[in-house]
């Protein structure tokens, strides 16, 4: 297993934006009135916001997010010396959209930047990427912007996925800091499950047709596109409730911890009836746990920073002790324990 | 195990549920439900039920066997 620390770095903010227009899951009529009560109860998901057909992009929500908690914390942005993007729903195949973001974010040439293709455990990896790499190279300050538009990728005619995702991008900033505690991070991955969350055309190992933009009926009422993504609920929900306690339990070991240890445990936001399983097994009192997919659903990546923004933007004012945890497409997974001195979230961007 | 699911389907009366009830007969049984069962099959007999496994269960009964061979197993 992964399991390493990083020392001297420390977060200074982050910030949050997601799109203005909101869906109600109460309105989603291809669900009869019982299932969709049944369906927010279980997953806990009542509303979602999409970017519709505004043509925001993840770049464009995590470019608001980062000018935000930029000019709040006062930061010179020649000091930013690493952008990294972390995404599945990036602007182009190539470039990489983090080049781009230097550019418009005003950041200096001298700047390192590249994107990272992982969802749901994306934040975490992408903590624990920036900091090593700031703490090897001393570098001053670096940004994570971590973000997806999923709703793009979720056709109203599939209903096992359409009800579930939301959009949102995020801002991190990072600091050199002597004098941070270290950061403890595990990370895993299982590729043999591949197939449970996947969007199966429109790369190089199937390009796009004709057909890829065509929706199929594959029974039980849902259709879908090639294009589209796919999820296999049950196999998630499995690795989910066996792999993340299994890997926190093992980090509390490593570690020395227990769910005492923290004040709050930040998991990605996959949905109610799995996340309240793993509390459960992990001895999480309910009050450690915030949750935001009620009001945004599953935003992928962005889920740990948008939970922190909307849930916690008052509590993580003062020194806390996180844990954070992602999980999900790749399989891939990742925990991540660290101490803030005291976080700066501006208020959530609505655009 | 029968009350536990009237208790998280919704709309399920008390009662309605026995364990010749075939699972798939459920009144409004879908993928929920097939997700609540998996829950409760983890947070009850500590087990993981495939999603093929399911599908080649037919009653309540037949679940709760499969439970019970997969915890002697565990």
């Amino acid at each position: 297993m992964a399991f390493f620390q990083v020392e001297n770095i420390s977060l200074r903010g982050i910030a949050a934006a997601v799109p203005k227009f909101e869906i109600s899951n109460m309105d989603y009529d291809y669900l009869s009135e019982q299932e969709r009560k049944l369906l927010i109860k279980t997953t806990g998901i009542e509303k979602r916001r999409a970017v519709k057909d505004t043509g925001v992009t993840t770049a464009d929500l995590c470019q608001a997010s980062a000018e935000k908690l930029l000019n709040q914390l006062s930061i010179n942005r020649e000091d930013i010396q690493v952008v990294v993007f972390v995404s599945q729903t990036p602007d182009y195949f190539l470039p990489a959209s983090s080049i781009i973001l230097q550019n418009k974010l005003g950041l200096p040439k001298t700047c390192i930047a590249f994107d990272i293709d992982l969802g749901c455990s994306g934040y975490v990896y992408g903590l624990s990427v920036v900091s090593t790499l700031m703490n090897q190279a001393k570098l001053k300050k670096g940004l994570l912007l971590v973000g997806d538009i999923s709703t793009d990728g979720t056709p109203i005619e599939d209903k096992s996925v359409y009800p579930l995702f939301g959009d949102g991008g995020t801002a991190t900033l990072l600091e050199y800091d002597e004098s941070a505690e270290k950061m403890t991070f595990s990370l895993q991955s299982d590729g043999s499950g591949y197939e449970a969350i996947i969007v199966r055309e429109g790369a190089k190992r199937k390009p796009y047709t004709k057909e890829s933009f065509d929706l199929v009926d594959i029974g039980n009422g849902i259709k879908r596109a090639p294009r589209n993504l796919e999820l296999n609920g049950l196999d998630v929900f499995n690795f989910s409730v066996t792999e993340v306690p299994k890997n926190i339990s093992d980090f509390f070991q490593k570690t020395g911890t227990s769910a005492e240890s923290y004040d709050y445990f930040v998991m990605h936001q996959a949905n109610m009836i799995m996340n309240e399983t793993i509390r459960k097994k992990l001895k999480f009192p309910p009050e450690k746990i915030p949750y935001s997919l009620s009001k945004f659903g599953n935003t992928s990546s962005a889920s740990i920073p948008l939970t922190i923004v909307s849930e916690l933007r008052n509590k993580v004012s003062s020194p806390s002790s996180l844990l954070l945890s992602g999980f999900g497409v790749g399989l891939s997974w990742g925990t991540v324990s660290l101490k803030t001195k005291g976080l700066v979230c501006p208020e959530l961007i609505e655009m | 195990m029968i009350q536990k699911l009237e208790g998280e389907f919704e709309d399920i009366p008390k009662g309605a549920l026995t364990p010749s009830t075939k699972i798939t007969d459920i009144q409004g049984w879908g993928s929920m439900h097939a997700l609540i069962v998996i829950a409760l099959m983890d947070a009850e007999y500590g087990i993981t039920v495939k999603g093929d496994e399911l599908r080649s269960v037919q009653s309540i009964q037949d679940l709760f066997d499969l439970a019970k061979k997969k915890q002697a197993a565990l």
